[in-house]
């Protein structure tokens, strides 16, 4: 099968707009969590976000009149806007414009979303309540729909390859890199715009997930202390909104035109719980599974992985059955390698959480250098893998591993490799 | 210019987001403004609620320019 590597990479989310600018603050060990500012939360348990920076774009603000017309932004649900600033931002990095029909045709969109347009549904229901079928409108459909991300991405940008897209919960946008990795593998693309988008800062995704007991409640008045993974006092996940984006492209399309190459997406693991809808086995076999079955496809065993890029989310429950799994898997190796979770700085981005964690992965490799957990404080378990408290640490990284699991026991790990020819 | 035709004009440019000037009488929504087949669904609806009348499907269907809007709310409200 065709070796992909990655030539693009673009990220909106609570560290900013712009992959370098998200990535210097995640090194500088910044929190994007704050009290949530642009609804009411003042009847829900949960009352902190990590919410995307906006302003007039500059600064890594986001300004989403830079990627959408406005006339067109009211159409959509916010994680369309934030999947086409992620995949403008994926584009012009990896400088790939297809214009020609070959160039078009071999290109091809994967962008999911955990839930879609959540809260343009609550407002259409509303709406229908008060006001009646009629007051419905024609854009309530086409902008609420999880697929619609790649939808309008491949409207933006020409690309009329494969148009698909996932919903696996917060194991979206592994899944959906994973997938888009094998479209080219196979040969049904030469390049794939792949990520993950998401709007979920809002009352009812808020209310729904306090009602599962997934969401923090006991850090509303200090919100950068909340989402603190492998920490005994974590309590929940923190939400997160934005969307991460990669371009993938066959190594030898990318070679042919010069593309600079980050890294090369190896290994790709899918597992499933068979146990419980929102909570994971506590043997953790599904995550082991799910990492043996990429390493094995990656071809290298676990004595090779330097870096993981935890799923950790920061919940009493599955932190410690993530970590158990890792350490099963690495075996001996376990003294020597670095596991940290991002989430602590950037909340759960749910169905984009994958695909920024899979960036920040090749990040690593590409920097030598691993991005902190924050807030472990305390760790709750003995482990000898190193949680990277705190600070970011300069090491070297030539193969990355990024967990992703979701609601219904759905697993994804990636592996990614540093590029050599 | 009428206060209907007003009213009407303000809609279009908000919903299409056009400049003003090309909002004419015998601007077509989808030749001229470049709306498409669901934008003029939503038009429609917006000035059923402006003006607090209904529309049914097959007089929507005929209005096609911002005259015919106007004429057929004037004659509506009338």
């Amino acid at each position: 099968m065709r070796r992909v590597v990655i030539t693009g990479m673009g990220m909106v989310g609570p560290l900013g707009m712009g992959v370098e600018h998200s990535w210097k603050r995640l090194i500088a060990g910044e929190s994007g969590a704050a009290r949530v500012s642009r609804i009411d939360v003042s009847d829900i348990a949960s009352q902190i976000a990590c919410e995307i920076p906006r302003g007039d774009g500059s600064n890594g603000t986001f300004n989403p009149d830079q990627w959408m017309d406005p006339k067109d932004q009211r159409k959509v649900d916010e994680f369309i806007v934030y999947g086409l600033a992620a995949a403008g931002e994926a584009l012009r990095d990896a400088n790939w414009a297809p214009e020609s029909h070959e160039d078009q045709t071999r290109t091809g969109v994967l962008v999911g979303s955990g839930i879609g347009g959540i809260g343009g549904i609550y407002d259409a229901s509303v709406t229908l309540l008060e006001k009646g079928p009629r007051r419905i409108s024609p854009f309530f459909i086409p902008g609420r729909i999880i697929n619609l991300a790649s939808g309008y991405i491949s409207i933006a940008h020409g690309l009329k390859g494969p148009n698909h897209s996932v919903a696996t919960a917060c194991s979206t946008g592994a899944h959906a890199i994973g997938d888009a990795g094998r479209l080219i593998m196979l040969g049904d693309a030469d390049v794939m715009v792949a990520g993950g988008a998401e709007s979920p800062i809002n009352r009812l995704s808020l209310a729904g997930f306090c009602a599962c007991r997934a969401l923090s409640t006991g850090f509303n008045e200090t919100p950068e202390k909340a989402s603190r993974p492998y920490d005994r006092d974590r309590d929940g996940f923190v939400m997160g909104e934005g969307a991460g984006i990669v371009v993938l492209e066959a190594l030898e399309h990318a070679l042919a035109r010069g593309a600079k190459i980050y890294g090369e997406l190896v290994g790709y693991g899918l597992s499933g719980d068979a146990y419980h809808i929102t909570s994971p086995a506590e043997d953790g076999d599904g995550a082991f599974r799910c990492m043996t079955a990429a390493l094995k496809r990656a071809g290298v065993s676990a004595e090779d992985v330097d870096y993981v890029n935890a799923h950790g989310t920061s919940t009493p429950l599955g932190d410690e059955i993530e970590l158990r799994a890792v350490e099963r898997l690495l075996g001996s190796r376990r003294n020597s390698v670095a596991m940290s979770a991002t989430k602590s700085a950037t909340g759960h981005l749910l169905g984009a959480a994958g695909a920024i964690e899979a960036i920040f992965s090749v990040l690593a490799i590409r920097d030598g250098i691993v991005p902190p957990t924050l807030n472990l404080d305390h760790p709750s378990v003995e482990t000898s893998i190193d949680l990277v408290p705190h600070t970011a640490k300069k090491r070297k990284v030539d193969i990355a591993l990024s967990n992703s699991f979701g609601f219904g026991g759905t697993n994804a790990s990636l592996v990614f490799r540093r590029y050599e020819a | 210019m009428s206060d209907i035709a007003a009213r009407v004009n303000k809609i279009v440019i908000e919903h299409l987001g056009v400049d003003a000037d090309k909002v004419i009488e015998s601007a077509n929504f989808i030749d001229d403004l470049g709306a498409d087949s669901l934008d003029t669904v939503e038009l429609v609806m917006a000035f059923e609620e402006e003006f607090s009348v209904e529309i049914p499907d097959d007089a929507a269907e005929t209005i096609r320019t911002v005259g015919d809007a106007v004429a057929f709310i004037s004659k509506k409200s009338a």
